[in-house]
């Protein structure tokens, strides 16, 4: 059975030819990583980082691959600076149903509640308690927001500053979806 | 045509004789010929005899040249005296990605001054991956007083200096399409250039530019421009004034909104919503940069005679694409970002039964940790709602050889299947195995295959299939397969129509390349990078095959006797002389 495609020898790298690499950057992965794959290489990575030697190298990104036209990775790049850029802390908030969006500064407030009183006292809902075991059961609408990684958390399960620096935006969802994020 | 314009040479020595033997005088022959309008049938048609030739050429009108150094400007002009529209394309397509140094070439300078002298009456030109300088821009304004339409798709190397000067001089012009090009925007002045009794555009384009644009210069422009159809915005076209634009524009079929997020009042989403339900001729809708879920429900009117909905900037979730496709029944082309993920997938297959065409693009392609995106599955469900899906685009971190088998067999009428795995020569995920089974079925069952983009893990097998099976491929990409030489031998003899082949990064050497040596002639191109062809090889093929010119791209710092990118391709113009100096001609 074939498994050596020999790409070393076709190995498109930055240094001179000649001189040796680890071979690292195109074995190809052929398990889909888990997130607690990810988290738990992440965490790795950081306490290695005084060891030279055993930490992994740096990505090298192979030039022009994935075939994605510059001009598309110019437009998206730009559209998620536009987004990440809001570390000054103004996020949109969006509440399901209302025609459109609001901003708040996450600076001003110093914990969820706060914060919580704030979004009813905006959007004339009621949201009421956090609890750990069942969310915001109870109530017709539940808070979730955005974090770095694009996905979408209940407000609340995290530290209030991990919450500020990884919110990306706001969404108050409602109904039944809400309802049954309790039982998650 | 009338007949006492026509004028030209008998001096063929057969000359009388066939006007004696040819049953339509030269007029009726022409007259027909010129309700002719595929480029492919003319050619056959010109190879009948030299009276057709003849007849052929005199009514040509349009002229598509696939590669512009395949031929000369002087070659083109001295065959076709009457041409009034000219399409041409130049840099290999892997420009695209950067893998073609910067000052390679297909500058447009020297065909204008060939046009300006031949074809004074010049309306068309169409161009892509050209390089095009705004002086280049200004003497195409100034020097066909009947122009009417420029279109620059994936083009570089000029400026919205240039676009002013054609917006400034083209009296006539109809069309102005600036599609994904490499410009240097220096603001949106030039859109204020059009003059103010200037009436007749129906094309305008302007979406890949970045800058503002004098709105109130654009809307009156909209205005007076009632024959306008395709309009297609920049990003700082907000909301607000989509909807201005609108109510003047109605007639309009083809739309590129602005940004498409901002705070609406509630009045404006109704008047949006209005001025859209209005347009009742709209089948194309695209744009949607940064779309929010919230304001998509203003679309549902002009939704539901769409036919082609590009939602490519738009990031869009499942459950947000979901709610808009319920609308969506006629839809035949899409194109999304792979955040909508598998479930968006899901209701792509549900709702849209008539899809031909499905474009799937990363919105993260170089971001490795990020399991996001679209997967085997999402694929999957399409194939089995949409069985008239024939042409599909498909970025994924992960794929299987069952996946593809399903797929195929759901949806054989695939012309075109680029199946992107993003990650280099990766197997099918679940058995460990390589993807040759997958390209093994697509050419099986898709027997109308004309063009094929493979990725994965490729063993020869797969390109052996490909031979034996892809009778009607086209045009062949390839990147980080194969195992030997082998490989590409089975393509180049198997696959007779083949015209384009690109590879990049994989095990191909010198015999390989040798394999091809008569067939190169039928082919438009040849790109290699990366692979194991050397200069030797490239001499030898050069010395066998002088119609061919055959090109080298050294990099920095490589081996004297690798042959990093070569660019082979036929040409009756010979080698050619604008070459920069990275770039040796064999």
């Amino acid at each position: 059975m074939e498994n050596d495609l020999n790409l070393k020898a076709t190995e498109l790298r930055l240094g001179l030819p000649g001189s040796d690499e680890p071979e690292r950057q195109m074995t190809p992965r052929p398990n889909k990583r888990t997130l607690s794959d990810i988290v738990s290489e992440g965490s790795r990575s950081t306490t290695e980082e005084d060891h030279q030697d055993n930490a992994p190298p740096a990505k090298v990104q192979i030039v022009g691959w994935p075939p994605v036209r510059s001009y598309r990775k110019n437009c998206l790049q730009g559209k998620k600076d536009e987004v990440e850029g809001g570390t000054g802390m103004y996020v949109k908030v969006s509440v399901d149903g209302a025609p459109y969006l609001r901003k708040i500064d996450l600076k001003v407030y110093r914990s969820y509640p706060q914060l919580l009183l704030a979004l009813e006292n905006m959007f004339k809902l009621t949201i009421g308690a956090y609890s750990e075991r069942e969310g915001y059961n109870g109530s017709n609408y539940a808070p979730t927001y955005e974090d770095r990684d694009g996905d979408w958390m209940l407000v609340g399960d995290v530290p209030w500053e991990m919450f500020i620096s990884s919110c990306k935006r706001l969404r108050i969802m409602k109904g039944s979806e809400a309802r049954g994020l309790g039982c998650v | 045509m009338e007949p006492s314009e026509l004028k030209r040479s008998k001096d063929s020595p057969n000359s009388d004789e066939s006007t004696r033997r040819s049953s339509f005088p030269d007029e009726v022959l022409e007259r027909v010929l010129s309700l002719l309008k595929s480029h492919r049938d003319r050619s056959s048609v010109s190879l009948v005899c030299k009276d057709w030739y003849n007849a052929e050429r005199w009514s040509r009108t349009h002229v598509f040249i696939g590669n512009c150094y395949s031929v000369s400007p002087e070659i083109v002009a001295r065959r076709f005296p009457k041409i009034r529209s000219v399409t041409l394309k130049g840099k290999p397509r892997f420009s695209d990605f950067n893998l073609v140094p910067e000052n390679w070439g297909a500058d447009i300078h020297a065909w204008l001054v060939v046009f300006a002298a031949k074809y004074p009456f010049l309306e068309e030109l169409r161009l892509k991956r050209m390089a095009i300088s705004d002086e280049s821009l200004e003497f195409l304004a100034v020097s066909f007083p009947n122009f009417k339409a420029l279109s620059l798709l994936s083009c570089d190397g000029f400026s919205t200096n240039g676009l002013a000067a054609i917006a400034t001089h083209c009296k006539n012009l109809t069309e102005l399409d600036i599609q994904e090009n490499g410009i240097d925007d220096k603001g949106g002045s030039w859109l204020s250039c059009f003059p103010e009794s200037f009436t007749s555009l129906e094309v305008l384009n302007f979406a890949n530019l970045s800058s503002d644009i004098n709105f109130d210069a654009l809307e009156r422009l909209v205005g007076r421009c009632k024959s306008m159809r395709v309009l297609k915005l920049n990003r700082s076209v907000s909301l607000e004034q989509l909807q201005r634009l609108l109510v003047n524009a109605p007639q309009l079929a083809e739309l590129g909104t602005g940004s498409f997020s901002e705070e609406l009042t509630f009045r404006q989403y109704v008047e949006l919503e209005s001025a859209l339900s209005n347009c009742k001729n709209m089948h194309t809708l695209s744009g949607l940069w940064d779309a929010k879920g919230i304001y998509l429900p203003a679309l549902y009117p002009v939704c539901t005679h769409l036919t082609f909905l590009n939602l490519s900037y738009a990031a869009l979730r499942s459950d947000e694409l979901a709610k808009l496709l319920a609308h969506c029944p006629r839809l035949k082309r899409l194109w999304v970002l792979d955040t909508v993920e598998d479930k968006g997938l899901e209701a792509v297959g549900l709702n849209c039964p008539l899809l031909e065409e499905l474009r799937v693009f990363p919105a993260d392609p170089f971001d490795e940790e990020i399991i996001h995106g679209v997967t085997e599955a999402g694929f999957v469900a399409v194939s089995f709602g949409c069985p008239r899906l024939h042409y599909v685009l498909y970025f994924c971190r992960q794929m299987t050889n069952a996946a593809v088998a399903t797929i195929v067999q759901n949806c054989p009428d695939f012309t075109h299947f680029r199946l992107c795995i993003m990650n280099p020569g990766q197997p099918d995920y679940i058995t460990n195995e390589p993807m040759d089974e997958a390209f093994g079925a697509v050419v099986k069952t898709c027997t109308k295959l004309q063009r094929l983009s493979v990725s994965g893990r490729l063993t020869d097998l797969t390109f052996e299939y490909i031979g034996r099976y892809a009778k009607n491929l086209e045009t062949l990409s390839v990147a980080f397969a194969g195992s030997s030489d082998w490989g590409m031998q089975c393509v180049m003899g198997g696959c007779s129509k083949l015209r384009k082949l690109e590879i990049r990064d994989c095990p191909f050497g010198n015999a390989a390349l040798l394999s091809g040596l008569e067939k190169y002639e039928s082919m438009r191109s040849l790109w290699m990078s990366a692979c194991n062809v050397t200069m030797n090889g490239c001499r030898l093929l050069a010395r066998e095959m002088p119609r061919l010119n055959v090109e080298v791209m050294k990099e920095d710092g490589s081996d004297d006797s690798q042959a990093d990118k070569v660019y082979v391709y036929r040409s009756i113009a010979g080698p050619r002389r604008d070459a920069p100096p990275s770039v040796l001609t064999l």
